[in-house]
């Protein structure tokens, strides 16, 4: 018994991620036995895992381990944005039921491929060194791909799917010649053995390593100016694949990035600094002004979801835990929002046909005053108007940026915040002063369970800050 | 009750109000009647409810009162509420408008009336927040919080430009205040808390007060609206609602000002006697200029909207006055332009809801056939000249007297501002009021009723009242701007000391 404890690694951390795992296989067997008939029990099955693996992970205790021969670590950040990833890949399940019965490519492939993929985002947000980064990060995109062209009669699906591994397969080599160069400089590939290898003295070489890794996550989150994907696939995917791509793999992208840069290279802040102030810039500014023209709803929320990785980047760019603690912030509120604008878009269904267009949202106060009220809490949350959530993931960001002294930075956040507020304006002007169409169908009652709860969040936000403020503070408390 | 105060009820009630008019069904008539009357009822107990906080309130001291604190964001940032002298007066006069801008819109507002009412009572939230806040990011919260239900009521209730106005009034005042949350954050840093009565006793380094002036003055000079930054309030009123033009120059409008007396001139006690000058220079400029554009006006509306923009070049200009006389009067003549901007606004209110026009030349005279209205309507431009006997007088008065004790020159180029007042305001009244009856449409034009009667009443009452025996108000404010003096006073000679020492000491 000893020696068999002696050889095998302590499990206990990484049960999260077994039980998913195992679950996984058990249901991809059913599913293969059973054939289509086994949709609706796949189904629940997924969204149990995804459940119980929550409340395995918010169980866990928050003290530091390290396992698997130090390449997998858990602490307070990687548990709660493991709770951040499961909500988001359960709520998906949730949104996806209605609309792929209806648009009849309801299989049971599509909950494992998303399980697969909350796996590989856990394991992002746990990896301690290059490696495990780089295997969780290719188990998330390898799923991510498919269920892009899940849809797979569909020329748009099939064509986000594709454009979708092309450049993710570029992106992932880019990463993976940062982590060669980062590991030929300093000897190892672990995150801990990186800093000390560092030590303050870091050559060209590292430079160039950490460019290209920068470059690589930068895909991941669809940071400008890696962002040449995001609207495309947003817009050709199934729509509940595409709230996918915008609420879970974008928590796992910003973990990763979180890890990476404050778990490897803390001591050689001044190099990387700089790149995320540039592509916070560039993302807040080209999310903001790209998404004025926009016609198509998810093509908007492409480009907000650009904006929104700028904003959450600030508090990243500050390097310090209060703006680590303003990263966590955002992206909850942000999962909150987001989801809860595609339930609201998953419900534009009349006649069999889902409508996607901005136009469509016409007089939505009229006819479904819930759901226009809700959507419109979303998009005033998005612009950042207080009292909603979204002015406290702004305003914790910007705080750590004022606190860093990037002024600068801060200064034109809040502008492109500005201008961004006017596309989000428009929304609630289409839905409450213009003309009524005829009423949509009624929602489906799994969008009904992710619209009312993230309602809830970005509405009641500012009643009880304190709970999720203090989880944060205590997520970015751990990597300093 | 609940651990909470009397000041969080006022911000409970309204919203308690808005919570039940939700609960009503859909669009029927009886739906409509209950909205109405449950709005009604909700503002008037809000009246009610901030009188009994008057009466507690003790008018002979400076501190604040009322307070109190209940844990919100992190230790450092709390949710405290208060009033002062400066505040409890403002509070009372967004409580007192309330009322009359529910039975102003009682019947000119017939659709989707439940929402109208719903915007309302949470915009009377925000705005009494924003009064008693005594956080400044409790303070910011409130003071942004106001765009989402006034956006709506331009957009939803307003004319025909009414999506124009709407986006212009939100994104303008969204830029002005985005800097004022940096500002913010920056104090926080820097002080440790946000919290209010701390930083009055803070002192910021001078060169760093100069960065955090601008930004608050950023957002402040959009609110109240100063010139070159006031083009969105033209806009606003003349598309927004009769009762939400009421709100916007009779509330809203006070908050730049507030934000002034509480915030800038404070806590930048060095910043605000360095910029003073190019205060008054942008308030000379919008008494004067925007004067002569209210001469050009059209439109009865616009007219009063740049009338209001002159008479906020007043309150900038007494305020910065940084004298008793010149802040005791801005804050009256806030007080004042509050009743009877928003008097003005329910009169023509009054003849648009008869004839959907608000162009002057549509009208002519009105005596004729509306003797009462226009004997209402006398008093109140009267006051908006500022005919002594009116409220008017005394703000305009005071804040002379302090622009002629900080600067001549100043106070004599504002003086023109009186006149120019008088003819617009005259004339208005002249050719809406006066000459001959000549139009057919205005032939069978009825003269108030009773809800108007009841509404406009009161106003008549205390524009008068004011204006014959303002000390009640005064009095109010007077230790709260004693206070602001006094440490003013310190603050400024210290710098200067400060100045003066450094050689000596090395």
């Amino acid at each position: 018994m000893t020696a068999i404890q002696a050889v095998l690694p302590s499990l206990s951390p990484v049960m999260p991620e077994l039980i998913l795992a195992i679950g996984v296989l058990g249901l991809i067997l059913y599913g293969a036995f059973r054939g289509e008939r086994s949709v609706e029990s796949v189904n629940v099955g997924a969204l149990i895992l995804l459940i119980l693996a929550f409340f395995v992970v918010v169980s866990q205790s928050g003290a530091k381990i390290t396992t698997l021969n130090g390449s997998f670590i858990v602490d307070n950040f990687s548990k709660v944005m493991k709770a951040l990833i499961l909500l988001g890949s359960a709520a998906t399940i949730l949104l996806s039921r209605d609309y792929f019965q209806r648009e009849r490519i309801d299989r049971f492939e599509f909950p494992i491929l998303i399980v697969l993929c909350t796996i590989g985002m856990m394991v992002m947000a746990s990896a301690n060194d290059l490696i495990a980064l780089y295997l969780g990060l290719e188990l998330q995109s390898l799923a991510a791909y498919v269920i892009a062209a899940f849809h797979r009669d569909n020329l748009k699906s099939t064509e986000a799917g594709l454009k979708y591994f092309v450049l993710g397969a570029l992106s992932s080599g880019m990463l993976l010649y940062g982590s060669s160069l980062v590991y030929g400089f300093t000897g190892t590939v672990s995150f801990p053995g990186i800093v000390s290898a560092l030590n303050d003295n870091a050559g060209i070489g590292i430079v160039l390593g950490i460019v290209f890794v920068a470059a690589g996550v930068a895909f991941k989150m669809s940071a400008v100016p890696f962002h040449m994907w995001t609207p495309d696939v947003y817009e050709g995917s199934p729509t509940p694949v595409t709230a996918f791509f915008a609420s879970a793999p974008k928590m796992a992208a910003v973990a990763m990035t979180v890890r990476v840069f404050i778990g490897a290279f803390p001591d050689v802040t001044s190099i990387w600094q700089q790149i995320i102030v540039f592509v916070a810039i560039a993302s807040m500014t080209l999310g903001s002004f790209a998404a004025i023209g926009q016609r198509s709803i998810k093509r908007l929320m492409a480009y907000s979801s650009i904006g929104n990785v700028g904003y959450a980047l600030i508090g990243l760019a500050a390097a310090s835990e209060e703006g680590i603690r303003g990263v966590v912030i955002y992206m909850i509120i942000y999962l909150a929002m987001t989801l809860g604008a595609f339930a609201v878009l998953l419900s534009l269904r009349r006649g069999g046909q889902m409508y996607e267009t901005v136009d469509d949202l016409s007089g939505l106060s009229r006819t479904h005053p819930v759901l226009a009220f809700c959507l419109a809490a979303m998009m005033f949350s998005l612009a950042g108007i207080p009292p909603l959530a979204g002015f406290f993931g702004k305003f914790y960001v910007f705080a750590a940026a004022i606190k860093a002294d990037l002024v600068g930075l801060a200064v034109i956040g809040v502008v492109t915040s500005v201008v961004g507020a006017f596309y989000y304006l428009r929304l609630v002007k289409v839905m409450y002063f213009d003309e009524p169409q005829a009423p949509y169908e009624t929602m489906a009652p799994g969008l009904r369970i992710v619209l009312g709860l993230s309602s809830a969040v970005v509405v009641l936000f500012f009643l009880v800050p304190s709970p999720l403020v203090s989880a944060a503070g205590a997520a970015a408390k751990s990597l300093f | 009750m609940f651990g909470l105060g009397i000041l969080s009820g006022l911000l409970i009630v309204p919203l308690c109000g808005a919570a039940f008019i939700l609960s009503l069904g859909d669009e029927s008539e009886s739906v409509k009647r209950n909205a109405r009357w449950a709005a009604l009822a909700t503002t008037i107990v809000t009246f009610l409810l901030s009188l009994v906080a008057w009466g507690r309130f003790d008018p002979s001291t400076s501190s604040f009162q009322l307070v109190e604190t209940h844990g919100w964001l992190a230790e450092t940032i709390k949710f405290k509420l208060g009033v002062d002298g400066f505040s409890m007066p403002l509070i009372l006069l967004t409580t007192f408008l309330m009322p009359f801008c529910i039975g102003a819109s009682w019947l000119s507002v017939n659709t989707r009336v439940k929402e109208y009412f719903v915007a309302f009572l949470v915009l009377e939230t925000t705005m009494i927040g924003v009064f008693q806040a005594l956080d400044l990011v409790l303070f910011y919260l409130f003071f942004e919080a106001g765009l989402i239900p006034m956006f709506l009521i331009i957009g939803i209730w307003g004319g025909k430009r009414r999506i124009y106005a709407s986006f212009k009034f939100f994104l303008y005042t969204l830029l002005g205040s985005v800097l004022m949350l940096l500002a913010i954050m920056a104090m926080y840093w820097h002080a440790g808390t946000t919290d209010i009565p701390t930083l009055l006793h803070t002192r910021f380094p001078v060169g760093m007060q100069y960065w955090l002036w601008l930004a608050f003055f950023a957002s402040f000079a959009v609110k109240m609206p100063m010139w070159p930054v006031h083009t969105w309030l033209p806009d606003a009123h003349v598309e927004a609602p009769t009762a939400g033009s009421v709100i916007l120059a009779g509330i809203l409008l006070k908050m730049g000002g507030y934000g002034f007396i509480r915030i800038s001139l404070p806590m930048f006690p060095d910043a605000s006697a360095y910029f003073a000058p190019f205060v008054f220079a942008l308030s000379v400029i919008a008494i004067i200029f925007t004067s002569l554009i209210a001469l050009m006006q059209t439109d009865i509306k616009k007219l009063i909207a740049y009338s209001s923009v002159a008479h906020m070049g007043f309150v900038t200009l007494g305020l910065f006055t940084l004298n008793e006389q010149g802040i005791q009067g801005a804050l009256f003549l806030m007080i004042s332009h509050g009743i009877v901007s928003g008097a003005l606004f329910l009169c023509v209110g009054v003849v648009y809801d008869r004839m959907h026009t608000r162009e002057i030349a549509a009208y002519g005279g009105l005596v004729k056939r509306m003797p009462l209205y226009a004997a209402a309507m006398m008093v109140f431009t009267m006051a908006n000249v500022g005919l002594p006997g009116t409220s008017g007088f005394v703000g305009e008065f005071l804040a002379m007297m302090g622009a002629f004790k900080a600067n001549p020159t100043v106070a004599f180029f504002s003086v023109f501002g009186i006149i120019l007042s008088a003819g617009y305001a005259l004339w208005l009244y002249a050719r809406v009021i006066y000459g001959k009856l000549e139009k057919p449409n205005l032939q069978g034009i009825l003269d108030l009723d009773l809800r108007e009667k009841i509404i406009i009443a009161p106003l008549v009452a205390l524009t008068i009242y004011y204006g014959v025996h303002p000390a009640p108000i005064l009095d109010t404010f007077a230790p709260s701007t004693e206070a602001l003096m006094q440490s003013m006073k310190t603050a400024l000679s210290n710098t200067q000391t400060a100045a003066v020492i450094p050689p000596v000491a090395r």
